[in-house]
């Protein structure tokens, strides 16, 4: 999982390794109902969405000079699609979509 | 003896497209959808950049976060109980203090910030707070109010307003209003009472700008300084969690939270609406005032006036008054 040098052993719980990008042990994807749906056209890039995210689940691809959504950890708030300024954001059922909701091999 | 001495100078954010892009508290929490504390925190994480230690007394913002070895903080992070998280950063800010005067650290001082909720802070978390505060420690002090023990099942706080309904204030046939008890005001005990303090603000979620802007402000101050930030609670004060903006946007508009800083013994007030709305259009989207009579509305109402006028609090151009009641 992560390694600690044998010089620096602490029991176990003490450390816990910080994440870089993300946590990958605590998926959220599989929490959500609805999901945002971008509209790439209307957008105007206002970065509402990824000001207002509580999950950091929108960001800014600089060099495609678009926002990107990460549907591993959104958990389905809808704060983005409540603050868009263009109505650029739906919200969408997630059943609808061929790889909704995402499903887990393992259970938390 | 030399004391070390902060040099930094964290520039201000002056448009929302210059908000930094990297992320230090990183998505993979397990706080509830729509979470107005956990967007603080990453708010707070952004603007405080690489050079931080951040303190977790027990609240929402480390049970909710620090589950068993997965933590979201991509900076350094550590666990104070629940009334002792002013103290710890008094030891943190000391050790360095030490390390870097006898030459065992280059660079600059971390900025040490403590991420304490409302019952962390001014209830529990209050001596150790004030402590921190009278000794004259160089650490930023959060309280993000999200108006309740939130993590425990929503029991009141001393910040929980008028009339709500909590686990442990629900409204019945001999309490009708749920809540009797008017809450206590952070920002000005801590002005009041701290002569070390120089810098005092208070924050929303709603203004990110703006809030950046005092949390660095904040660590370039040399000393104490205090945050309170507004953070709605979906689960707690019962609304959809889409609203969490919208209602922190109500909340300054119908004036329920006053936006200001104190620096120097100065205040200066921002995002001060023209026209105050009325409080009811804030109690109706939540469910925690569902059961509020017009009386008790009139009374929040009346609350919320006095404290508009205050003479504690002087205003450098006089609110105008609030609506009549529709």
């Amino acid at each position: 999982m992560f390694i600690i040098p044998k010089e620096k052993e602490v029991p176990l719980g003490c450390i816990t390794p910080a994440p870089v990008t993300e946590q990958t042990m605590m998926i959220t994807g599989n929490w959500r109902e609805y999901r945002p749906v971008i509209d790439q056209e209307k957008c105007n890039l206002c970065m509402n969405c990824i000001v207002y995210c509580p999950d950091a689940c929108w960001q800014l691809n600089e060099a495609e000079d678009e926002v990107v959504w990460n549907a591993k950890y959104c958990k389905g708030c809808l704060i983005c699609v409540n603050e868009c300024t263009t109505e650029a954001l739906s919200k969408a059922y997630e059943l609808d979509f061929e790889d909704g909701v995402v499903r887990l091999e393992k259970p938390f | 003896m030399a004391v070390a001495v902060k040099t930094q100078n964290l520039p201000l954010i002056k448009k929302i497209r210059n908000i930094p892009r990297e992320e230090y508290y990183v998505p993979g929490h397990r706080t509830c959808a729509g979470c107005g504390p956990a967007l603080q925190y990453k708010l707070v994480a952004k603007a405080a950049g690489p050079n931080t230690i951040f303190l977790g007394p027990t609240g929402c913002m480390y049970v909710a976060n620090a589950s068993y070895l997965c933590t979201p903080y991509r900076v350094p992070w550590m666990h104070t109980q629940i009334t002792n998280g002013g103290a710890v950063a008094s030891g943190v800010e000391a050790a360095y203090q030490v390390l870097i005067r006898k030459g065992k650290r280059e660079g600059e001082l971390p900025n040490v910030i403590v991420m304490a909720g409302d019952g962390g802070s001014v209830d529990i978390g209050l001596q150790a707070m004030s402590a921190m505060m009278y000794r004259n420690h160089d650490a930023l002090f959060v309280c993000y109010d999200n108006e309740a023990y939130a993590n425990t099942g929503i029991q009141t706080s001393p910040t929980t307003p008028y009339g709500a309904n909590t686990t442990f204030t629900p409204p019945g046939p001999a309490i009708p209003e749920g809540k009797k008890l008017f809450p206590k005001d952070p920002p000005q005990l801590v002005i009041g009472g701290h002569p070390a303090v120089k810098y005092v603000a208070t924050a929303s979620v709603a203004y990110p700008v703006d809030l950046m802007n005092k949390v660095r402000k904040a660590l370039n101050v040399q000393g104490p300084t205090f945050l309170h930030i507004h953070a709605p609670c979906p689960k707690g004060w019962k609304f959809n969690e889409s609203k969490t903006v919208e209602i922190a946007k109500l909340a300054i508009q119908t004036g329920m939270w006053i936006l200001y800083e104190w620096e120097n013994g100065e205040y200066k007030y921002q995002h001060k609406p023209r026209e105050y709305k009325p409080v009811r259009e804030y109690m109706k989207l939540q469910g925690r005032f569902a059961h509020l009579q017009e009386a008790h509305i009139a009374k929040m109402q009346a609350f919320v006036d006095a404290k508009l006028k205050a003479p504690g609090i002087p205003v450098a151009v006089p609110a105008p008054p609030p609506r009549a009641q529709a």
